[in-house]
């Protein structure tokens, strides 16, 4: 199990290290959400102030930020996989696969490293919001901040064990489409999905984003302690083990 | 004593569509200190045995024991014991990040092998040294020249000073200069370090520049082995074109009498010879030509190709991609035994 903490250290300290080589990345993901925040953000406060029915009431940027968040998180950690592919290529992954190194570590410190880039792009996001209206209280934000960072695990660890099962670029962004894309519509992250007629409703109750957004948006309102809170905590915990444990599946098994 | 010994080792693809037996009972004994090659076209099994020397791949049947460890009850020890080189061609490339730094790279593969970590600023510097990659430590590994980046992937699998390194493919893709550059390296391994090598190869030069031993692979199965000398030998011997002005009758009558003549081919004018040792035959061939008053009007001498030995091993030729022969191509101009022909007219 130690060599599972320092291998983990050692990969996810090599990992930043490359991202920083190349710092432009984390910004290029956040262009995406901002701007939804500033060409999109301004519509909702009319939708909003306009009392149209499923709307929660209070601030429409409490809203809308977690929304945004989630979907950085989808479109972010969802297309590292593609990095384990050039990794692959390169043949790194068959290199350490040959040492001694924990062979977990190899995805957990990847893994955390992206769990901390999203988190820091999810802080800016949200300061961003901040300075569009945003008002929230912070413990609401920590707990939103949480949610998304075990949203970035779960979805980073995925992806990468998925990138290296089909090691193709080709197959791979496709797949990722037809998964995030109905995804990130069936969450509700720009408009509230009670709108939707019963059948739209119901299908959405079947992805795990509908009940995190949902308790995100509870923290950011100030509610804590309601059963839509640990219902999506129970949620995004739950997805978290799943991706893992599907994940670690891919990186130990004997033959890649 | 043996550093692997590998008993009926074999590995089966099974894909829905079709079943591959990419190696089908692969037996083979590597003493310590050895440098042994794996001579044979592409999709052999040469880097599938390795893959599963190397504990990348579980074989379906057979044992190994690399290094004193159990490949399939220990593969932690022999991942510690061994250090591997992958290919650089094909799909995947030879292990290094290009967007790592040299140091970096070197750095991460010493501490991953629990080498402690007061000693691993001398173990870098003295790969640095071993593998002349001075001076480049703070490039990033894309900026490498092919011939560096190579050297570097091999640093990298010897980092930990393993009594065991195999290398797939060392010098494929690489221009003739750096090839043989590389061949000293692999040479100065095992003379300055006392390194065991095994390597993969397509290139019968290759094999036999470095080898003590050549283990040839086809179809999944070792169908010859011995020093390169043996091995040349026992397929083909060397091959003696000639074209003679008079009789081809009378000139095949006279070549025949020499005793270093094995086989002889008539197309046409010129006459074509398997001759033992060529080289020292040569001489005695010509004067027997002379004595019988026969003037020549043109004479070559072939060495063995691999080409020649697969067709003598196996019936065809040589299978091989379009990629691979364009370098097989430039091979022999740093090859000690490619086609070094003697012509005169």
């Amino acid at each position: 199990m130690t060599s599972f903490a320092t291998d983990t250290i050692l990969i996810f300290r090599r990992q930043l290290a490359l991202m920083l080589r190349q710092p432009a990345w984390v910004i290029i993901g956040l262009i995406q959400p901002i701007l939804y925040l500033v060409f999109f953000g301004p519509l909702l406060t009319k939708v909003a102030s306009g009392s149209l029915a499923g709307f929660p009431p209070g601030n429409s940027y409490s809203f809308f930020v977690p929304g945004l968040l989630i979907q950085l998180g989808l479109f972010g950690a969802s297309f590292v996989g593609f990095a384990i592919i050039a990794d692959w290529r390169a043949g790194v992954i068959e290199r350490f696969r040959v040492t001694p190194v924990n062979r977990l570590a190899l995805l957990a410190g990847r893994v955390l490293r992206d769990a901390l880039i999203l988190l820091i792009q999810a802080i800016i996001l949200v300061l961003a919001g901040l300075a569009f209206g945003l008002r929230a209280p912070l413990g609401g934000v920590l707990i939103g901040l949480a949610f998304i960072t075990l949203v970035g695990v779960s979805l980073a660890a995925i992806s990468y064990s998925v990138g290296l099962l089909l090691k193709s670029e080709d197959a791979l962004a496709p797949l990722l489409n037809m998964v995030v894309v109905p995804l990130m519509l069936l969450s509700g992250i720009m408009l509230p999905m009670t709108l939707g007629p019963g059948w739209l409703q119901g299908i959405a109750r079947a992805t795990p984003f509908r009940y995190i957004i949902d308790a995100m948006r509870e923290a950011f309102h100030g509610v804590y302690g309601g059963a839509i809170m640990i219902e999506g905590a129970a949620v995004a915990v739950g997805m978290a083990a799943v991706c893992i444990w599907a994940a670690s599946r891919a990186f130990v098994r004997e033959n890649a | 004593m043996a550093i692997i010994e590998a008993r009926g080792l074999a590995r089966t693809f099974v894909s829905r569509r079709s079943t591959v037996e990419a190696v089908r009972g692969v037996d083979l004994e590597v003493g310590d200190g050895e440098i042994v090659g794996f001579l044979g076209p592409n999709g052999a099994g040469k880097t599938t045995t390795l893959r599963m020397l190397t504990t990348l791949l579980k074989p379906t049947a057979g044992t190994a024991i690399v290094c004193g460890a159990d490949l399939r009850r220990d593969p932690g020890n022999v991942r510690k014991r061994i250090g591997y080189v992958p290919q650089a061609i094909g799909l995947t490339a030879g292990g290094s990040d290009p967007n790592c730094l040299v140091r970096e790279e070197l750095k991460i593969q010493a501490k991953v092998y629990r080498v402690p970590a007061a000693e691993i600023p001398a173990r870098m510097q003295r790969i640095i040294d071993q593998l002349e990659l001075t001076g480049l430590d703070d490039r990033l590994c894309k900026t490498l020249s092919g011939g560096q980046r190579r050297r570097l992937d091999i640093a990298l699998g010897l980092i930990h000073s393993p009594r065991l390194v195999f290398l797939d493919e060392p010098t494929t893709g690489l221009d003739p200069q750096s090839r043989s550059n590389l061949w000293d390296h692999i040479r100065a391994l095992r003379a300055d370090l006392h390194t065991t090598v095994f390597l993969t190869t397509h290139y019968l030069e290759e094999a036999d520049a470095l080898c003590d031993r050549v283990l040839v692979i086809d179809n999944g199965k070792i169908i010859a082995s011995g020093s390169p000398e043996e091995l040349k030998r026992r397929i083909s011997g060397d091959v003696v074109t000639l074209s003679v002005t008079g009789d081809t009758a009378v000139a095949q009558n006279v070549l025949a009498a020499d005793q270093a003549v094995r086989e002889i081919g008539v197309e046409g004018r010129s006459l074509r010879l398997s001759v033992e040792h060529g080289e020292e035959a040569l001489p005695g061939l010509l004067r027997a030509l002379d004595r019988a008053g026969l003037s020549l009007t043109s004479i070559q001498l072939a060495r063995p190709t691999l080409d020649d030995v697969f067709l003598t091993l196996t019936g065809r030729s040589l299978r091989d991609d379009s990629a691979t022969a364009g370098q097989e191509a430039q091979a022999p101009a740093v090859a000690i035994s490619a086609p070094a022909s003697t012509k005169t007219s």
